[in-house]
């Protein structure tokens, strides 16, 4: 996994709540077997004007000119801002991979869905929480100032604006850690052998039904 | 000090170690696998060096992209026509093969979607923990087991390891007191929950279902209804052990059986929250006010009864909740203040993890014997959850009234509960679906679902729109 500890990046807002994991990565690009290339039909629906099917050139597609992504201002952003319950819905883990695919290395949102959370940091993606008053107010400025562009500073755990305001956020210890060095989890884990071995002997004798072959 | 809740005692009869950082390493007892979520995996394992830590924890089925007509199944495999979906489903074969996991394949009776197989072979356990790369995992909570959700890093993560890095989750009760009255069904109760707590209401929770009207439920309607615990947005729904519960398991495939199946009851009769257990959350409902549930708009919580009416965005509560409302009306094509019941229907789906049980498909047959989808109806699908429950539903004649009527009998699969495969919505098409999610585009590009009970279903198949099921009878084909 890709480490993060610092971005000055552009950022794009998009302004719904409850943004589903089918809208950031519709289910007919899940066909893939590969873990790349699912930038290009990162919210495929609402990005262009006809239907999508995998292996498409996308050069060759009609722009919605409406949304967000395709307005020039916001080209290279890689902050997104979103509203509340971001990624609920499927847990397909193409939704992380087709964000961090496009570019976005940050997302800030009032809340996340619970699995989504999980996968974004386990492909190097910094989910930033903040208050929703916080949220309103970084819409309004992104709105209001074309090129408005955010510092996320994991290490301190803030996110600093254009004009010098500190926005506070919390991240659980381990995640940082992990998003800090970009460690795998399972190699984490296999450092808890014994341990592993150790429980699953005691859990075989005490509930030996939950094993198919004793 | 209080007693524990039923998350509780699972977590800690499985917790490995706590790391001291608010994560613990937990024991996972089952993991499942479909084609979708598990093919980078498997490739992930493979460019570590890898194997799986304990074989005979997994059990995989291809569900999502297989099709579903006689003619295509016929074929097996080769029987699937987009190049995309027949690579992913091969891949799944392979890797099972390779690596030495059980796979229930295309055309083996025992396919079907993951979270039907799960339960009716048994190796679904109450006290177990269960997970799959599948958000719906949740539906085996019905049975007791700690179950949830996860990606496709988590499966790799369970595949090497046998275990998951956590963290606790709260814990939330919602109790539905009371009797259901007639034609309201486990669908309909978990919709209302939904509307009711929202779908971000149970983020971070674990949420036990409990109450008389949950208790009368059979094993069928407490999988609906866990099932669409992350429609709250809860990872986990859990209910506890009961009578209803030991029964179901009772001689399937991988349940215990003699001596060893008394030493397992007895184990799980304590799984179930203290008396005295503490939720953080506590929601009640009253049975007896929930009536047939019918979604709206496009996602779970825009949700209201049979009777009611397309809200207007003006009485939303808030800016962001009257845009998304607005948003909602215009992809749904409706009007504000239209009557749920003049809302015309173009396909009919019943099918899906949450409602392609025997029970569900009992309950449909019911309401359409003897009568006929309506001709402004274009297509109206039974996709039975497993070849076993299709097998079930042949011997009880269900296949013949649903025919009969003029609905299409498919094969077993996820189908046009999100349309991986060739079933699929048309832009603009209204589908009254009893799957779980009413998302944009979700049962094809365009298309616009209602998400119903399957005898809400039925029963719009017939009227060829929405009316209420328990005045269906005496109504006619109204």
């Amino acid at each position: 996994m890709q480490p993060f500890h610092y971005l000055a990046g552009l950022v794009a807002p998009l302004d719904r709540a409850n943004v589903d994991t089918d809208l950031i990565i519709p289910k007919q690009f899940l066909k893939s077997i590969k873990r790349t290339g699912f930038g290009v039909n990162l919210f495929d629906e609402l990005r262009y004007l006809d239907e999508g099917y995998p292996g498409q050139d996308a050069s060759q597609r009609p722009l919605n000119p409406d949304f967000v992504l395709n307005q020039p201002r916001y080209q290279g952003a890689s902050i997104l801002l979103a509203r509340k319950n971001f990624g609920c819905g499927s847990s397909r883990e193409h939704a992380p991979w087709a964000l961090e695919d496009f570019g976005f290395r940050v997302v800030i949102a009032p809340s996340f869905a619970d699995i989504f959370y999980n996968n974004a940091f386990k492909n190097g993606i910094l989910l930033v929480k903040l208050s929703e008053a916080e949220v309103d107010r970084l819409f309004e400025e992104v709105a209001a100032n074309e090129g408005y562009r955010l510092e996320v500073d994991l290490e301190k755990q803030r996110v600093t604006t254009p004009f010098g305001e500190l926005l506070e956020f919390e991240v659980d210890d381990f995640r940082k850690h992990c998003l800090l060095e970009g460690l795998d989890d399972i190699g984490i884990t296999l450092k808890d052998e014994d341990a592993i071995h150790a429980f699953e002997k005691r859990h075989r004798a005490e509930r030996p039904w939950m094993f198919r072959e004793a | 000090m209080s007693g524990q809740t039923l998350y509780d005692k699972l977590w800690s009869q499985h917790l490995v170690k706590e790391r001291g950082d608010g994560t613990a390493l937990i024991y996972i007892d089952r993991h499942l696998l479909h084609e979708v979520t598990s093919p980078q995996a498997f490739e992930g394992l493979r460019l570590a060096g890898r194997r799986p830590w304990r074989l005979d924890a997994n059990l995989a089925t291809p569900d999502h992209n297989v099709p579903t007509t006689l003619v295509e199944r016929a074929e097996g495999n080769a029987g699937i026509k987009d190049e995309v979906s027949l690579i992913q489903v091969q891949t799944l074969d392979d890797n099972c093969e390779s690596f030495g996991i059980e796979e229930f394949r295309i055309n083996d009776p025992r396919q079907g979607i993951v979270h039907v197989v799960g339960p009716e072979q048994g190796a679904t356990l109450p006290g177990m923990t269960v997970v799959c790369g599948d958000s719906h995992t949740a539906t085996h909570g019905a049975f007791a087991a700690l179950s949830h959700g996860i990606g496709t890093s988590e499966v790799e993560h369970v595949l090497a390891t046998q275990c998951l890095l956590a963290q606790k989750m709260n814990n939330m009760q919602v109790r539905v007191e009371g009797e259901l009255g007639e034609g309201v069904t486990a669908k309909d109760v978990v919709l209302a929950i939904i509307g009711r707590i929202g779908t971000a209401g149970g983020t971070g929770y674990a949420i036990e279902f409990a109450g008389s009207a949950i208790r009368g439920l059979s094993m069928e309607g407490r999988m609906t209804v866990c099932n669409m615990a992350i429609e709250a947005g809860a990872r986990v729904g859990l209910i506890a052990v009961d009578d209803t519960t030991i029964d179901y398991l009772r001689d399937r495939h991988y349940a215990p059986q003699g001596e060893m199946w008394d030493a397992a009851v007895a184990d799980w009769r304590r799984l179930v929250s203290d008396d005295d257990a503490a939720f953080d959350k506590v929601v009640t409902l009253d049975a007896a006010e929930i009536e047939p549930q019918v979604s709206w708009g496009t996602s779970p919580e825009m949700v209201t009864g049979v009777g009611g009416e397309v809200p207007d965005p003006d009485e939303a509560g808030d800016d962001t909740a009257r845009t998304g409302m607005i948003r909602a009306l215009e992809y749904m094509g409706l009007a504000p203040k239209q009557k749920i019941t003049d809302i015309r229907l173009d396909k009919i789906f019943i099918g899906s993890c949450t409602n392609s049980r025997i029970e569900d498909l009992r309950a449909a047959a019911r309401v359409a014997r003897g009568h006929k989808v309506a001709d402004s109806v274009a297509l109206a699908m039974v996709v039975p959850g497993s070849g076993l429950v299709k097998r079930q539903a042949e011997e009880e004649g269900l296949d013949k009234v649903f025919l009969d009527a003029g609905f299409e009998w498919r094969e077993p699969g996820c189908s046009m509960c999100l349309a991986m495969n060739a079933d699929k919505l048309g832009a603009g098409e209204h589908c009254a679906s009893t799957s779980n999610r009413n998302f944009e585009g979700r049962q094809g590009y365009g298309g616009r679902t209602h998400l119903v009970s399957p005898a809400m279903a039925a029963a719009a198949a017939i009227a060829g729109h929405f009316v209420d099921v328990r005045q269906f009878d005496s109504a006619g084909e109204a």
